[in-house]
């Protein structure tokens, strides 16, 4: 099997979330946002579970309602989920140098989104609709205006601190 | 009529009642708009825009519309030619090629690709502008699967194979994934064909407009067995072959042609040719008999059919725990070929177990996928080496050379070349349950059962695809249902799991009509109608045979009195039955247990 298999799943928690929404097709997308919140990501096994359990679907159906919308992530997501503006106003006014500086002090490789601790998870998105402090990255929802490569790493080096002595 | 409602399409005043878009009206009208995505036996998708007509409606306003979405109106002026629908289509076409593998020579639907016909209908002669799919960008061929090759750069996202599996058999293995121009149609994450729950009954492909989905053509290494000097080969044709076969040569569907297909067969260079159909009679002995043990006993009831191989893999992925009520009787090919293996070098001179090959001809993709079971295998040597579809042996009879229509009509091989009605009728959807009931009859009351035409199981259309007969055996009511695609057949099994089911058979072929529109026929996704000639060249055929009843064949009674004895027998369960494999480990339902 895949590698997303996670032996782990609790899928009375599925369950209690497909009951809630009425195993109905039409909310699709509501269950999956409440799968990715309980489980941080969608596993494969849990779309899978979706498909056959839900009346009309199938699991590639899900499969690719998932894959359709950005806000979805396949991929387990970290403890802080950090959003990088790059809509026009923060393109222009530097996230992407934002970005690079991200990556680097998370040392995540080409193609991976998701730090090896799981305590990071880098994406980009399109607008935030904050354009006046572009450029602005958001961290667990908490927004950081007018961002530069060096602010960003104080932000990230405070977290990791934090959560060193925290353990 | 005062309320009846016209339209004009290309000037000309055309009526209409109920149809369910202006597609069809269009069409009814002898007119004609190209499309890929329209499948009058699917939902209506809108995807590739190529019905696209010009609607001028009484205030004058004039729109363009795609004609399959749109419901008729009264009064409308629809324009299907047009400067500016020619416009559009061959747009989408130069984008569609843009971004297609365009190797026709070497593609598999060549000749019979819609993409590439009317790329030449509409003249298409430079796509250089668009941006151009590039070979190293190539997503790579799936051909792990049985019976089907996937070729992702040859898809043009019409969705129609999508379409099929959702609503044919009820759990879309093949599904949109990803967005924009990275969007493709592929089984669950990308997963091989082959590993997924796939089910080979070959829909998908039937309704692809171009390669993206294609039959595994086996057509070369059965070549190379006919051309081996050491090796015989004998066929054996399906029912539901004969009359659709002849589509492929210009004949009319339903016309019967098992004549011309066993001169055919000869003229290729099989050595032996047989009839499925008396393997269906044979099917039907032992299936009767089964049937009616298990009433008596009141056993396992209801009793399945086990000839569909995509039905039988359905039960064994999706419910194991019901395979106690599939028949134990092996498929007509299934049972044919083991027959042939004991008997052939018994009846005839230079035939050895060693030296003969056995080549099946099948309506079906899933038969390939069926053919190589274990369970139908011998000392490790599967008992049919290969099967080809009915398109495959099509291209074999063309590139032999042989002109299929001015054949000498040829029978078929003693001492198995006898086959009755009931063998016939196995190829439509309700034939085979039809056909047990002829014989189930006899063998409870000692008496031929008088009408032997049982109406309500016929009927392959849409609005027949799940059946429901009563039959009276001499006081013992017993109730018959007949459904096509696996989404009916779902149905029922959940019937059966919640205690409400009052059948005691149940006939299950997975395609929506039966084999007569199996995934391995000439092409029919465009014209419901051809599946419906088809089933009435079986009918057809069953009414002018002397033979109605399995159990008059007389090839059968002599197999029986000199080989097999009787049915249900010990030599008889040895050859012509089988058993069934869990395969629920690994399909889609097993996450569940971790």
């Amino acid at each position: 099997m895949s590698q997303q298999t996670q032996a782990g799943i609790d899928y009375s928690k599925v369950d209690g979330i497909l009951s809630a929404y009425e195993y109905k097709k039409s909310n699709l997308i509501a269950i999956l946002q409440k799968v990715q919140e309980v489980f941080r990501y969608l596993p494969l096994d849990i779309m899978t579970y979706i498909g056959t359990k839900i009346e009309g679907l199938s699991p590639a159906t899900v499969y690719g309602v998932a894959t359709f919308y950005a806000q979805f992530s396949l991929q387990p997501k970290g403890k802080y989920e950090i959003k990088v503006c790059d809509g026009t106003a923060c393109h222009v006014r530097g996230s992407m140098p934002v970005l690079n500086a991200i990556k680097q002090s998370l040392q995540l490789e080409d193609g991976k989104f998701t730090t090896q601790d799981g305590l990071f998870s880098l994406e980009t998105v399109s607008c935030l609709g904050a354009c006046g402090l572009a450029p602005v990255v958001v961290v667990n929802g908490k927004v950081y205006p007018q961002m530069t490569g060096d602010a960003i790493k104080i932000v990230i080096d405070t977290i990791m601190k934090e959560e060193k002595e925290g353990n | 009529m005062s309320d009846k409602k016209t339209l004009i399409i290309n000037g000309k005043e055309v009526e209409f009642t109920d149809e369910p878009n202006l597609l069809e009206v269009i069409r009814k009208a002898g007119f004609n708009v190209p499309t890929f995505c329209y499948r009058p036996d699917l939902t209506q998708y809108g995807a590739c825009r190529m019905c696209v007509v010009e609607v001028e409606y009484p205030n004058g306003r004039t729109v363009i519309n795609s004609s399959c979405t749109m419901p008729p109106e009264a009064n409308i002026k629809v324009k299907t030619n047009t400067e500016r629908t020619r416009r559009i289509r061959k747009t989408v076409l130069e984008l569609l090629l843009a971004n297609h593998d365009r190797e026709c020579t070497t593609c598999d639907k060549s000749g019979k690709c819609e993409l590439q016909q009317y790329a030449e209908e509409y003249g298409i002669k430079d796509v250089s502008k668009y941006v151009q799919l590039k070979k190293d960008r190539y997503l790579p061929i799936d051909d792990s699967n049985p019976s089907i090759v996937r070729d992702p750069n040859k898809c043009i996202l019409c969705g129609a194979c999508v379409r099929a599996c959702a609503e044919f058999q009820g759990h879309a293995v093949l599904g949109f994934a990803n967005r924009g121009s990275k969007t493709v149609v592929q089984p669950l994450a990308g997963k091989p064909l082959g590993s997924v729950d796939c089910v080979f009954c070959g829909q998908c492909q039937a309704v692809c407009p171009t390669g993206a989905l294609t039959i595994k053509n086996e057509v070369n290494p059965v070549w190379s067995l006919i051309t081996d000097p050491n090796k015989k080969v004998a066929a054996q044709i399906a029912p539901s072959v004969r009359v659709a076969i002849g589509e492929e040569f210009g004949l009319e569907p339903g016309e019967n042609t098992i004549k011309l297909i066993n001169a055919a067969l000869k003229e290729i260079g099989f050595d032996l040719v047989f009839d499925t159909n008396f393997s269906a009679d044979l099917t039907i002995m032992e299936e009767a008999h089964e049937f009616v043990e298990r009433v008596s006993k009141g056993e396992n009831l209801p009793l399945f059919t086990s000839c569909c191989p995509a039905w039988v893999r359905y039960l064994e992925l999706q419910h194991p725990d019901m395979l106690n009520h599939l028949s134990s009787c092996k498929s007509p090919q299934g049972m044919l070929s083991p027959v042939l293996r004991e008997l052939v070098p018994k009846y005839f001179e230079g035939f050895t177990p060693e030296n003969l090959n056995i080549v099946s001809i099948m309506p079906c993709t899933a038969k390939k996928a069926e053919a190589k079971r274990e369970q139908l295998s011998h000392d490790g040597k599967y008992e049919t080496d290969y099967v080809l579809t009915t398109q495959e042996l099509a291209k074999m009879i063309k590139s032999a050379g042989i002109d299929f229509k001015s054949l000498e009509p040829a029978e078929g091989d003693s001492p198995f070349a006898q086959y009755t009605g009931a063998g016939t009728i196995f190829g439509a959807s309700g034939g085979v349950a039809e056909a047990a009931v002829r014989t189930a009859y006899e063998f409870v009351t000692g008496e031929p059962l008088s009408d032997l035409d049982i109406k309500g199981m016929r009927g392959v259309d849409q609005n027949h695809r799940c059946k429901e007969v009563e039959i009276d055996i001499k006081g013992t009511k017993i109730k018959v249902r007949v459904v096509s695609t696996l989404k009916e057949a779902e149905k029922s099994l959940q019937e059966i799991k919640s205690g409400t089911a009052d059948f005691q058979m149940l006939e299950v072929m997975a395609c929506p009509g039966g084999c007569i529109n199996g995934g391995g026929q000439p092409r029919s996704c465009d014209d419901t109608h051809i599946k419906e000639k088809r089933a009435q060249g079986l009918y057809k055929e069953d009414s002018e045979l002397q033979y109605r009843r399995s159990n008059d064949n007389p090839d059968i009674k002599k197999l029986y009195a000199e080989y097999l004895e009787a049915p249900g027998s010990h030599k008889a369960h040895e050859l012509l039955h089988t058993v069934y494999e869990d395969k629920f480990k690994g399909s889609y339902k097993d996450v569940v247990k971790s």
